[in-house]
């Protein structure tokens, strides 16, 4: 087994923390994994990304051209990558910045307003947490329970306060995801 | 020890406390910079010697003085940085002393960028200071590897008197990657009988790379490389996959080796004899194995994020006797497993011959790749 | 005659902190004075078997064979950062350096300025001659206008060269400087002046007192061109005045040791 998720925003988004929980959570369960970011210039101000890879066996690369999930917060992440993601692959998208729908029709594309969302959970940080749970419901490379243990586990202590609020915006998330996959209305 | 989720960087600094290093002097450069700041904070708290330098010009003299006492001394750096330390490493092996570097490559040639790549090989493995000299180099592709052989590379350093360089890239660096960590070892002072520390109740030692008479500096040559005979002899290090009934053989060293290993597993999928072999010291350099792997194989493909550096080193272990091949991603950029996939298809399946030098062939597939 | 040898006439002899090896210098460099007075001090204050010296690059490349103490030689300039690295690993031992003008106030002026900016607790010996000797004769960050050297064959011409570098005079300004004195080499009464600031050099470091320097101004009868006795004169004539004698910081606690 060997699975790629791509997380890509603006810098101030979460983005590389949530895919450190990703990345956590999966060590923590006995995988194999990598996290990468991009660094330097571009996350002053810029856009951010990160690949983590979960794998069984010794992870080769890094990184990934065609990953099969894609957490989208901005429109530029969702410009680059809905090109880029592996054709029956998955990307949740944050449409509340994203003000258009996915041209592909190979991929499964979750919406999420991810802002009000997190709004709503108590913080606009939460955003990635959010998008986190999305991602789970979406694309099951780790359980629910096993992110929450890792977030519990190595979230600092001055900020384990907030681990309710956090697991409230994954639930949060998974459901909504889980909701649309089942042709529920929002 | 547990594993951690580490980022390497960090895990290279926090092995090289735990091998005991007793002082470090650094400067800040990218992507390296976590590297000197986790020494400016751990090295204090556990009363050893750091100092933020002015220029790595003064780092690697820093790090020279403080290896003349035989203390554990190292210094990181990236690319451009490493080259204003070539004068320091040329002295500090002609005065044969144990001093250990990391190099977290970015790209080049001058100031470049900050992202990965392999572009200092040939600087490290054949030499990029004044003179004849051959520093241990080794090649870690993983923040494991990076652990361990910054902890090694002070074990290498000191049993050889010799300069010990870790070349990683920008994304052995940045990467975070589930890893142990050794054992806080303490700092043992060893009685070096070379150590300049203080001629108390002993005769007084004098540490130098001079030798103003041309015939003693050729024996100090000579003696120099009968320690590099020894060490070809026994540490050469490396990891083979799925070598055993290999036609096609894929050479890569760090970050390009793991990419590569992508790439061989999905060929071997598809049915493809390829196996890959990862050269973890690139100095000494597994001449012998390529050299056997060379009687069985029919072609290899060598895999590097530089113009060809390693290449020339496959060549000579190869003789000519099977068609080595080049794939290289320049100036920072890292390849994706498919296009590796692409060229091991492309050499399993193409009548190849045996030439010179294979970039010029290479760069006309890497101009069309472009387009 | 044989009856004068004895304990009690003895008013002259090595210093215990040099060996016996012969000095290469050349007749009439008073280098071979400042050497002296460096191993005069090291005997006094009983430090020898603590000291590590760090050689420079240039005509004192081999002054690692006079003391007799431990020595390191270090490349071109990079003295200060070598010393640095000593030092921070072993700070109960005394760390000198002894460098020239090209070494220390040209190729090394980051590293001297940067030793003395951190404080660092070191002694430094700093020979000014104007002139790059080693290399037989160039022109020195310390060359003074007009002077005449084969590398400024119609004399230092501040238009095209620059103006000579007051090393004292920088360094003094920086916090981390302990003590910084310039000082001849020219007469007897100089020299023993001179002797004293090296003591005083050497007692700032004991003490944790921070970097201490003292410039000595020196000759160089070889690439100046003139006897030993007409460089003593030249000396004292023209370097002098460019490079005036004194104490340029004498930080509160060497104040004490004075």
């Amino acid at each position: 087994m060997q699975k790629e998720i791509l997380i890509a925003g603006f810098g101030g988004q979460g983005v590389l923390f949530a895919g450190q929980v990703m990345a956590y959570a999966a060590m923590d369960t006995g995988h194999e994994v990598t996290w990468i970011p991009s660094y330097g210039p571009e996350m002053r101000g810029g856009t951010a990304n990160c690949t983590v890879v979960i794998s069984d066996e010794e992870i080769g690369s890094p990184l990934v051209k065609n990953p099969p999930a894609v957490v989208a917060l901005n429109l530029p992440s969702f410009d680059k990558y809905e090109n880029l993601v592996q054709t029956g692959g998955v990307v949740v998208v944050n449409e509340s910045m994203v003000d258009r729908k996915a041209e592909r029709k190979d991929i499964t594309v979750i919406y999420v307003p991810g802002n009000e969302m997190a709004e709503a959970c108590g913080n606009r940080r939460l955003l990635n947490m959010v998008m986190t749970g999305a991602l789970l419901a979406a694309f099951p490379v780790l359980k629910m329970e096993d992110v929450k243990a890792a977030l519990k586990a190595h979230l600092p202590a001055k900020h384990q306060k907030l681990i309710p609020n956090n697991f409230d915006a994954m639930e949060k998330g998974f459901a909504h995801a889980r909701a649309q996959l089942e042709g529920i209305p929002a | 020890m547990p594993r951690e989720l580490l980022k390497g960087n960090v895990a290279i600094a926090e092995a090289a406390i735990r091998a005991g290093l007793e002082a470090y002097f650094g400067y800040p450069i990218t992507p390296q910079t976590e590297i000197l700041e986790h020494f400016a904070r751990r090295m204090p708290e556990l009363g050893r010697a750091f100092v933020q330098a002015e220029s790595e010009v003064a780092a690697i003299n820093m790090v020279y003085g403080a290896a003349c006492t035989g203390v554990r001394v190292m210094s990181t750096s990236s690319s451009p940085g490493m080259s204003l330390m070539m004068e320091g490493l040329s002295y500090i092996m002609g005065t044969e002393i144990p001093v250990v570097l990391v190099n977290v490559m970015r790209g080049g040639p001058g100031l470049g960028n900050i992202a990965p790549s392999q572009g200092d090989y040939n600087q490290a493995v054949h030499g990029g200071g004044h003179g004849d000299y051959n520093p241990i180099v080794l090649a870690p592709s993983t923040v494991q590897e990076a652990i361990d052989m910054t902890v090694l590379s002070f074990d290498l350093a000191e049993r050889y008197r010799t300069a010990c360089i870790v070349i990683a890239d920008g994304s052995i660096g940045q990467m975070m990657e589930p890893a142990e960590l050794p054992p806080m070892q303490p700092v043992k002072r060893k009685d070096w009988e070379w150590a300049t520390n203080g001629a108390i109740g002993r005769e007084r030692r004098i540490l130098s790379s001079i030798y103003i008479e041309p015939a003693e500096e050729e024996v100090a040559n000579l003696r120099m490389f009968k320690r590099w005979q020894e060490i070809q002899k026994n540490e050469v290090r490396y990891k083979e996959y799925h070598l055993e009934d290999a036609d096609f053989v894929v050479v890569g060293f760090g970050t390009a080796g793991r990419v590569a290993l992508s790439a061989v597993r999905t060929a071997r999928q598809q049915g493809i004899k390829v196996g890959l072999l990862r050269p973890i010291t690139v100095n000494p350099f597994p001449y012998d194995v390529l050299d056997e792997l060379s009687k069985r194989a029919q072609a290899f493909l060598v895999v590097e994020m530089n113009m060809g550096q390693m290449l020339n080193d496959v060549q000579l272990a190869v003789k000519g006797r099977v068609p080595v091949e080049f794939y290289g991603r320049p100036g920072g950029v890292v390849p994706f497993p498919d296009e590796i996939l692409s060229e091991i298809q492309r050499v399993a399946t193409t009548d190849l011959q045996v030439v010179s030098d294979p970039r010029h062939a290479w760069y006309e597939r890497m101009v069309e790749y472009l387009k | 005659m044989a009856t004068l040898i004895k304990p009690e006439n003895l008013v002259y002899q090595r210093p215990e902190a040099f060996t016996e090896f012969p000095t290469h210098y050349c007749p009439g460099c008073t280098h071979g004075v400042a050497h002296r007075l460096i191993a005069e001090v090291l005997d006094e204050m009983k430090i020898i078997d603590r000291t590590i010296g760090v050689a420079p690059v240039g005509c004192s490349v081999f002054a690692y064979n006079y003391f007799d103490c431990d020595f390191v030689e270090a490349a071109h300039g990079r003295a200060p950062a070598m010393a640095t690295g000593i030092k921070r690993v072993l700070p109960d031992r005394v760390v000198f350096t002894y460098q020239g003008d090209g070494d220390l106030a040209s190729i090394g002026m980051a590293e001297i300025m940067h030793a003395a900016g951190r404080g660092e607790n070191i002694t430094v010996i700093f020979i000014n001659n104007a002139i790059y000797g080693m290399t037989s004769g160039q022109m020195a960050p310390t060359s003074l206008p007009g002077m005449k050297t084969t590398s400024s064959p119609l004399g230092r011409d501040v238009e095209i060269h620059g103006y000579p570098l007051r090393m004292s005079e920088i360094l003094a300004n920086l916090d981390g400087a302990g003590y910084i004195a310039r000082r001849s080499l020219h007469d007897p009464k100089n020299i023993r002046m001179a002797k004293k600031a090296i003591r005083i050099a050497f007692e700032t470091q004991v003490r944790g007192l921070g970097f201490a320097m003292v410039e000595l101004l020196s000759t160089c009868p070889t690439n100046w061109g003139i006897t030993p006795l007409e460089s003593l004169t030249w000396l004292e004539e023209h370097m002098i005045p460019a490079y005036p004698l004194g104490d340029y910081k004498v930080a509160p606690g060497v104040a004490e040791i004075k």
